[in-house]
């Protein structure tokens, strides 16, 4: 087996090694399949990783990070690399037809046409009848067909899908990895840099947005603060109200801007013509944008509360860390004083159950959807102290 | 054995004037159904004629001779007496008497609320030849249905079973109700006999009403009612999820209403609680029967009944169910 010198395309991928180097290879064409599913915790990278073997396939040198293939794959604008990323719960029938022709177009760059979905485990429609309509073009692909898939765990993908698959399984990168990254690649201060690492619990994006963003930091404060408070069921009420408004502002943050530029590239193309506005291909063309904008607003606000749930999780794993009396820094380091205060308030074995109501209320928001105000007031009255 | 009419159809002034009508039964709608057809029918036949009414515990034997005695403008009248189990027991000979010979000019209309007492006048008043008792019955589920058709017929339209039998589940078994609704459908549909689908328009838009009146049944410690409130909107179609966040609604302002510190002015407790300003008297009944741990609990069953509904459990109906029995079992004055 010969080494093969890791390209600057895997400089960004925090913590994964053995992936890069697994993923070089292919590359370079040892152990090069049709198929590839990409597992990983969220913020862990499962789909830079992914992106980052898309660009690796297309560059003559295997992933150089410097010439013009290298740069379109990892900009999303190379003709040969189609991203799916859904914006909705669920990937659709009609979408994954249009993926498997795409598919079987020959690549125009003549390597490899590379069909990369974000969101694999948003492919279980009742009937199955979306995932069955890719399983198809994975079982009898045409020769320079790659499909990579990415999702949480093997678990969310259909098992005659992932049966079909070459598995990279992405680790979440340690805290002192996330921090080298942060100082590395964004010049952060050391200490903002250790305080985001540990606070995102691995997660790189949010990290990210920890070191650079004061609201950001601010809004987590308050949902870490949240346990401490919840003594009466007007407090639990209350919190469950708070933990929405946070999320609400703070998907307003990312996608205000998003949605205000797309609305003036849909304008831009209408022009100032104000018979072409009043035409109704404008008018339908808006309607579907703000559709489309409101569903990628309540999915991103779904994921903001996930995250803060993670927050509420990452205290009480703090309050049972000092009850156990382990040594080292806490996630929420900056908040001992409460920790503390709730651990000489509860038992660890009640903390357990803490962690297992969140993780039920998560369950209940992502398998059936359930009202989110609603599974939060049930999820902090299970939290009550 | 005396066997009496459940109703009087179209009565005549002539069956009123020189009788006595006895008026019995534990329906009150049907009673006052009777009682009205009788005085519509004199006064239809006697525009001039006078209504009077009195509750029975006032009819002394002087009352009684006022009665009996010809008027002084010898005019046609209409005495109706509510209440006849409550007849003073010195009274009950004179009225016997009456009732034996009535005047001809007086249509005596005697209303008994139903149960044992005053059975003794009753049964005097049965063997006398000019008393024509009409005795209401209260109607066996079965009979519902029946109700509702002759309604609907009587203000000339037609109904089908189906129609009439959904008609039942969507009003509830309440004859005054049913009988408002039979009468608003033929009015509101005079040229096409009433079917399902007419009565599914009728009461379309009225889903979260309806699911709103399961959760305040619920809420209220009221379980049959709230369940069988659930059943109908089920049956009409109501969106499970309706249900869910009416009872969602219901125990946030609640929970809010309760936490809220004492002494605020109405004004800031619906803004506290989230409601508008006339819930408050509302919330502040039901209240009385919650505690935090109760509303705590209902709080969480709610909350999976909503993942239920939307797929963690094959059975929504029965989902909502037990999401009802669980909320009206928290309550702590159960
Ligand atoms: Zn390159």
């Amino acid at each position: 087996m010969t080494t093969v010198a890791p390209g600057a395309v895997w400089r960004t991928l925090v913590g994964q090694h053995h992936v890069a180097d697994t993923l070089a290879r292919a590359a370079a064409g040892q152990g090069m399949t049709h198929a590839w599913l990409f597992t990983g915790p969220p913020g862990s990278g499962r789909s830079n990783a992914a992106l980052a073997f898309a660009a690796a396939l297309q560059c003559p040198q295997g992933g150089c990070g410097e010439c013009h293939a290298c740069h379109t794959a990892l900009a999303g604008t190379h003709p040969d690399v189609s991203v799916t990323r859904s914006e909705t719960s669920m990937l659709y029938i009609k979408d994954m037809r249009e993926l498997v022709v795409r598919s079987a177009l020959v690549p125009v760059e003549k390597r490899w046409q590379v069909m990369l979905i974000e969101d694999a485990d948003r492919l279980g429609d009742a009937g199955g009848r979306t995932a069955n309509t890719l399983l198809k073009s994975i079982e009898e692909p045409t020769p320079k067909t790659v499909w990579l898939l990415c999702a949480p765990t093997l678990e969310d993908v259909p098992q005659t899908i992932r049966s079909r698959c070459r598995h990279v399984a992405l680790s979440t990168p340690t805290a002192e990895q996330v921090a080298a990254f942060l100082v590395e690649k964004d010049g952060t201060a050391p200490p903002l840099a250790a305080f985001a690492a540990r606070a995102s619990q691995g997660h790189i994006g949010r990290a990210r947005a920890l070191a650079r963003d004061e609201a950001t930091r601010n809004r987590r404060r308050e949902v870490v603060a949240l346990p401490g408070r919840l003594t009466s069921l007007g407090a639990c009420m209350n919190a469950a109200a708070n933990l929405i408004d946070i999320a609400k502002d703070e998907t307003e943050a990312i996608t205000d801007a998003a949605n205000a530029r797309e609305l003036a590239e849909l304008d831009a193309t209408y022009g100032d013509d104000r018979k072409a506005k009043a035409s109704r291909t404008y008018r339908a063309a808006l309607r579907e944008l703000t559709h489309s904008q409101k569903q990628r607003q309540k999915r991103r606000e779904m994921d903001v509360i996930d995250r803060s749930l993670m927050d509420l999780t990452s205290v009480y794993r703090d309050v049972i860390a000092v009850q156990a009396g382990a040594p080292g820094a806490l996630v929420n380091e900056e908040s001992r004083t409460d920790v503390a205060d709730l651990a000489r308030r509860t038992s660890p074995e009640s903390n357990l159950r803490r962690i297992d109501a969140i993780f039920f209320a998560r369950n209940q928001m992502s398998e059936f959807n359930a009202t989110p105000l609603l599974t939060l007031e049930a999820m902090m009255i299970a939290l009550r102290v | 054995m005396w066997q009496a009419d459940r109703t009087m159809a179209n009565p005549k002034a002539s069956d009123i004037l020189g009788h006595v009508l006895l008026v019995t039964g534990p329906e009150e709608f049907l009673n006052q159904r009777t009682v009205s057809s009788a005085l519509a029918a004199v006064r239809a036949a006697d525009p001039e004629s006078e209504q009077s009414e009195t509750m029975a515990a006032s009819l002394t034997i002087a009352a009684l001779g006022d009665l009996a005695a010809p008027s002084l403008f010898s005019s046609i009248r209409c005495v109706v007496v509510r209440e006849l189990e409550d007849l003073p027991d010195e009274s009950v000979d004179g009225l016997v008497e009456y009732a034996a010979a009535p005047s001809d000019e007086v249509g005596l209309v005697l209303v008994h609320s139903g149960g044992q007492k005053g059975t003794g006048v009753l049964n005097k008043l049965r063997k006398l030849p000019l008393v024509t008792e009409v005795k209401s019955a209260t109607l066996k589920p079965s009979e519902f249905g029946r109700f509702v058709a002759g309604e609907v017929r009587s203000h000339g339209g037609r109904i089908d079973d189906e129609a009439s039998a959904l008609l039942v589940q969507a009003v509830g078994q309440d004859l005054r109700a049913l009988a408002g609704a039979a009468h608003q459908l033929t009015s509101d549909f005079p040229d096409e006999p009433i079917s399902e689908s007419v009565v599914k328009r009728y009461f379309a838009g009225r889903a979260e009403v309806k699911s709103f009146a399961v959760a305040d049944a619920a809420l209220y410690g009221r379980t049959a009612a709230a369940l069988e409130e659930l059943r109908w909107a089920l049956d009409s179609g109501t969106a499970t999820v309706l249900v869910t966040s009416a009872f969602a609604n219901g125990l946030r302002g609640l929970a809010r209403f309760m936490a809220a510190p004492r002494g605020m002015r109405e004004a800031d407790l619906a803004r506290e609680a989230g409601v508008p300003p006339w819930k408050i008297r509302v919330l502040r009944e039901q209240s009385r029967g919650w505690d935090d741990r109760g509303v705590a609990e209902a709080i969480t069953a709610v909350a999976q009944a909503d993942a239920d509904v939307k797929g963690a459990s094959s059975d929504a109906a029965y989902a909502l169910e037990r999401m009802v029995l669980r909320v009206a079992g928290a309550r702590s004055g159960r």
